[in-house]
């Protein structure tokens, strides 16, 4: 089976708000937000790193879920935000994506 | 803005997040407009250095929104790389210029660096009335030349239109020119006091009958009953609620690091080159000033017809003399919208051109009558 990669699309603008991401597409100014899972994935869309990867280490150890539904959640979720331009998907790894950090130093405030 | 957008501030505003911050890189500017607020004289701009030091910390402090003004901003030789260094950092970035710098090359820069809009200003539709305000010759063929080179990159490009007396006729030939170039276009008729307190540009700022025609023009204001009927009188939570973002939500950087409420309200708060932008956030007692007014504690507007749906600026207020107190310019607007006179209007003395007066008759214009 292919492994699904995926990269913060670099045209978007994107800040986390109380652990919540905004992101405004860098196609037509739409707002989104992304709930504090779905953040955690937009995070970790460097590019390199593979979706069941993602979900194996960053999701399935913080949330009561089987791990076989948590990717089939994220790649719903991944195939969705690329559909509105601001992630990118690809079943090789996405090489030049993210130069830009995911949302530096995530807007936590110190 | 979106009911989304209004969340998203509403949960700043509780978790005290400077959502949006206008930073302005310079102040000097290739254009000279008669009603510009601005001194552009180089008085020693941040370096290179010293903003992308700054945008670094806006970044951590939670800021989304980032409008990079002036002055006029493509004069800094370092503007891209400032830009770039933003949007690195993932700011939602607008832009404010006039545009005369852009040419293809420019526009194609910004399409790729990931700018959300690029505001231009255009004062008329008419090369000789707008150059007269800019006063540079050939500038509004320039500044429209731009919007054609961005429009073609697919940016979103916004006419902004300051409402003078020497544009006055003009407003309905601006909108058809963004019409014709398929932007939006804004209209605004407040002309701000110069930021060192020179309140001279304010003569430059139309007339109660031309207010008056602009707010009964439907094609401007949607349904003019509804713009123009008086508000209902203030409920207790109205009373309790904020009088604008201004050091709330967002807040303003001056070329120079200096720290204010908002680019209108030149309170200043700290700078950010002695100290950390959060810190000034957080800590700034003149904020902290500005964050404690609520409407109930505005002197006279708080009684007045007009509080609930007036456009009063706090900032205006403070170049007055008073922050908690009214904004004349705001006065004026809400009568010409209503025909009620705000309480500060009607506190006012009437103003008596001929107050003292001495006549005088020739001696023998005398005799002879």
């Amino acid at each position: 089976m292919s492994r699904l990669y995926i990269a913060r699309n670099t045209r978007v603008a994107a800040r986390k708000l109380d652990g919540e991401m905004m992101i405004m597409s860098g196609k037509d100014s739409t707002l989104f937000t992304l709930n504090k899972t779905a953040t955690i994935i937009w995070q970790a869309a460097d590019g390199a790193t593979p979706l069941d990867e993602i979900v194996e280490r960053q999701i399935c150890p913080k949330f009561e879920v089987e791990p076989a539904a948590a990717l089939q959640d994220a790649e719903t979720l991944a195939r969705e935000l690329a559909a509105q331009s601001i992630l990118d998907l690809s079943e090789d790894p996405i090489l030049s994506a993210n130069s830009q950090p995911a949302s530096p130093p995530a807007g936590e405030m110190r | 803005m979106s009911v989304l957008m209004q969340e998203l501030n509403a949960k700043a505003l509780a978790l005290s997040v400077p959502m949006s911050v206008q930073l302005d890189l310079t102040y000097r500017c290739n254009e000279r407009c008669v009603h510009c607020y601005l001194d552009h004289d180089d008085h020693g701009e941040m370096t290179t250095a010293e903003i992308k030091h700054l945008l670094d910390e806006m970044a951590e402090a939670g800021v989304f929104i980032l409008t990079l003004s002036g002055g006029e901003i493509f004069l800094r030789k370092d503007f891209f790389e400032i830009l770039e260094h933003a949007r690195q950092l993932t700011f939602c970035i607008k832009l404010k210029t006039n545009a005369i710098m852009i040419r293809e090359p420019e526009a194609a820069r910004i399409r790729d660096l990931g700018v959300e809009s690029i505001q231009i200003s255009i004062y008329s539709h008419r090369p000789e009335v707008h150059d007269a305000i800019t006063l540079v010759p050939g500038s509004l063929k320039r500044s429209l030349d731009a919007i054609r080179f961005l429009k073609s990159q697919g940016l979103k490009v916004i006419i902004a239109n300051v409402l003078m007396v020497q544009n006055m006729q003009d407003y309905e030939g601006v909108r058809a020119l963004a019409d014709e170039l398929g932007v939006a276009s804004t209209l605004d008729p407040t002309v701000t006091p110069m930021m060192d307190g020179d309140r001279s540009t304010l003569n430059l700022g139309v007339d109660n009958t031309a207010l008056q025609g602009l707010f009964r023009n439907q094609s401007l204001v949607g349904d003019v009953e509804e713009f123009c009927a008086v508000p209902p009188r203030p409920d207790e939570d109205a009373l309790q609620s904020l009088p604008c973002s201004a050091g709330h939500t967002a807040c303003y950087v001056s070329p120079y690091g200096d720290f204010y409420p908002c680019v209108q309200f030149p309170l200043t708060c700290g700078n950010v080159r002695q100290q950390r932008f959060l810190d000034i956030w957080r800590n700034s007692e003149q904020l902290k000033e500005v964050r404690s007014i609520r409407v109930k504690d505005l002197t006279g507007c708080s009684q007045c017809t007009h509080v609930t749906n007036c456009t009063r600026c706090p900032g205006l207020a403070y170049m007055e003399g008073n922050m908690r107190g009214p904004s004349t310019q705001d006065c004026e607007k809400s009568f010409a919208r209503t025909g009620i006179p705000s309480v500060n209007l009607r506190s006012k003395k009437p103003s008596v051109k001929n107050l003292i007066q001495i006549r005088m008759q020739p001696a023998s214009a005398a005799v002879s009558a």
